[in-house]
């Protein structure tokens, strides 16, 4: 085990590396660099050039990287092209809103997975499950964006519930700010409580045809200590994964909400960068989410070695 | 055994299984509605020139945001007055389109990478597996906006960029598949009779692994379409004035005060298409997968 988390270790740090390499090139692949973004179509090629200067991107690639790491890893992810903010502040700015958003998401997923896919299970081949399917199935197939556009026309156009798009901060208006953020978190939460459905759904039954539930109900023990003590348990395994393997589609998420909703987070940021070439701000907040992305993998993969004994995952003696 | 052998034995006991696995599948109530969707939406799309009333680009200047059910207009019409039903038959191509183009070239690569990777072992595998993982450091949207930043926006761009995003998927089962595979007596007959590898991975080892692939390639579709068409909105798939479903999303989100219906069957095509592959994709885990056969 020791062996696996060190060897598990190593390959997160060169993957980490890697990812900043290919962030650092691929962003400077980007046709049209931050010159011809920051000045106007007419600029001459002087003022290019100056830009360019300024910004030190005249110099060759690979001394543009290592000035770039070396202050990364002392923290400073450099200032932005665009408005001459520190990356690092606008992103510590940003991560708080995108952080909630995905919390919010989480719990509505969870708050919406978590009993249906149970009730699923448990009624297996009835009216109830049938329905669970049906809308899981129909949360894995809806385009977000889509999602979130009928909600605004619905919600916010014609019953005027909730406002269409933007932010609030939780600090100065808690309750304004969760008028704003419930209907862009219910879009991302509800593909993601489709993909709770299903799994626990499948998990359960599986527990439920055991050996050790027929042993309890033989036992006489009541049917809820059976689904909830014995099955619901070994079932959480599964879904615990499930649910930290999908922070690719929660990232994914988050990136077009806050882009439908206008929400000052870190997707909205990410798509601004995109499209200015802000390249110190671009790869600030890829190396952000990648980082977050290995990290989140490498704590899933531990707890799942951690948690069932019968997947010792291979990498040297444990 | 020699080779011959191996491959008569092995599509003698194959042969059959599909028969069995393709009956099961159609006797299944929502596999079979999710074939007739894709049925119905490749149809359209094959026969879009025939069944569309209007040219997708035709702008009816008198007749902008009509509300569905007007008179020669049975969804209405968008911003431009173009016919929104003819663009919605016209989308179906391009959906398809970047649908099935990106799961092909992220299917081909990933399959071939996967199997020399589970087929080689060793640092081959090491170093392929360590490129799978830079890969997946990054959201598959993240990689795919920035593939198409790079690529710029087109129809052929977003194929690129949905494709190379989607091949570690690929990579990770097939090369899981080949680990397996590996050890079975055919292989092993194979290598003894000198088989060429590339023999041996696509006549032998291919065909073995071809249930969890399709698997995948049916749940892949729709991914796809989903990430083409978000591409689309972003600005960075395909370019108006082409008909295409996230491109009618984009446009009709600044008329949804205005005109509510306008972003209802963009959105409703996608559902469905998706939804249809989903259907089928989940039929063939429950036929092909012993476990889950009941």
């Amino acid at each position: 085990m020791k062996w696996y988390v060190v060897n598990r270790v190593g390959t997160s740090v060169l993957t980490l590396f890697l990812s900043s390499v290919v962030v650092f090139l691929g962003i400077r692949a980007l046709p049209g660099g931050p010159a011809q973004a920051l000045s106007s179509e007419t600029a001459s090629p002087q003022v290019l050039i100056a830009i360019n200067k300024e910004y030190g991107l005249n110099k060759p690639i690979p001394v543009q990287y290592w000035v770039w790491i070396s202050k990364v890893v002392r923290g400073n992810l450099g200032t932005s092209f665009t408005n001459g903010l520190s990356v690092s502040a606008e992103l510590a700015n940003r991560i708080p809103v995108t952080f909630e958003l995905a919390v919010l998401s989480l719990i509505i997923a969870v708050l919406i997975g978590f009993p249906a896919g149970l009730l699923a299970a448990v009624r297996q081949n009835t009216v109830s499950d049938y329905a669970v399917t049906t809308v899981s199935l129909l949360g894995v197939s809806v385009p977000t964006f889509w999602l979130g556009l009928l909600l605004i026309t619905v919600l916010a156009v014609h019953l005027s519930w909730l406002p269409a798009s933007g932010f609030v901060s939780l600090v100065q208006d808690p309750l304004g700010n969760l008028e704003h953020m419930i209907m862009p978190a219910f879009v991302v939460g509800v593909g993601i409580a489709a993909v709770i459905m299903r799994q626990l759904r499948s998990a359960m039954l599986e527990s439920l045809g055991t050996d050790y539930v027929r042993t309890a109900r033989a036992k006489g023990l009541a049917e809820a200590r059976i689904i909830c003590i014995h099955a619901l348990r070994n079932s959480l395994l599964t879904v615990v994964t499930v649910v930290g393997l999908q922070l690719g589609a929660l990232i994914s998420g988050l990136v077009i909400t806050e882009e439908i909703f206008v929400i000052p987070g870190i997707g909205q940021l990410t798509l601004e960068s995109v499209f200015n070439r802000d390249y110190p701000t671009l790869e600030g907040v890829v190396l952000l989410i990648a980082a977050g992305y290995i990290v989140v993998n490498f704590v899933v993969d531990l707890l799942y070695s951690v948690l069932n004994p019968r997947i010792r995952v291979t990498g040297g003696p444990s | 055994m020699t080779a011959i052998d191996a491959e008569t034995a092995s599509a003698r006991i194959r042969t059959p299984r599909r028969r069995t696995a393709v009956r099961r599948l159609l006797r299944r109530p929502p596999a079979l509605a999710g074939l007739v969707g894709v049925v119905v939406v490749v149809l359209v799309a094959l026969l879009a020139p025939l069944i569309s009333p209007y040219p997708p680009l035709q702008v009816h200047y008198s007749t902008t945001l009509a509300r569905p059910f007007s008179p020669g207009f049975l969804l209405g019409t968008d911003d431009l007055g173009r016919d929104i039903l003819s663009r919605v038959i016209w989308g179906s191509r391009t959906s398809l389109a970047v649908g099935l183009g990106s799961t092909a070239l992220g299917a081909g690569i990933g399959i071939c990478v996967g199997m020399v990777a589970g087929f080689y072992r060793g640092w081959v595998d090491t170093v392929l597996m360590r490129f799978n993982d830079l890969v997946l450091s990054f959201p598959f949207l993240i990689l795919a906006v920035g593939l198409a930043a790079i690529l710029g926006p087109s129809l052929v761009n977003a194929i690129l960029a949905l494709g190379i995003g989607m091949f570690p998927l690929f990579l990770r089962v097939s090369r899981g598949e080949m680990l397996a595979i590996r050890e079975e007596d055919y292989v092993a007959a194979a290598v003894v009779n000198g088989a060429p590898t590339r023999v041996i991975l696509f006549r032998h080892a291919l065909p073995n692994m071809l249930s969890p692939l399709l698997v995948q390639i049916t749940l892949a579709i729709p991914a796809a379409i989903i990430g083409a068409a978000a591409l689309s909105y972003l600005g960075l798939g395909v370019q108006p004035p082409a008909a295409d479903w996230g491109s009618m999303l984009s446009e009709a989100q600044s008329y949804v005060s205005q005109d509510p219906t306008f972003a209802v069957f963009p959105g409703l095509a996608i559902l469905l298409t998706t939804l249809s592959f989903n259907l089928v994709g989940d039929g063939l885990r429950d036929v092909l997968d012993p476990r889950r056969r009941r």
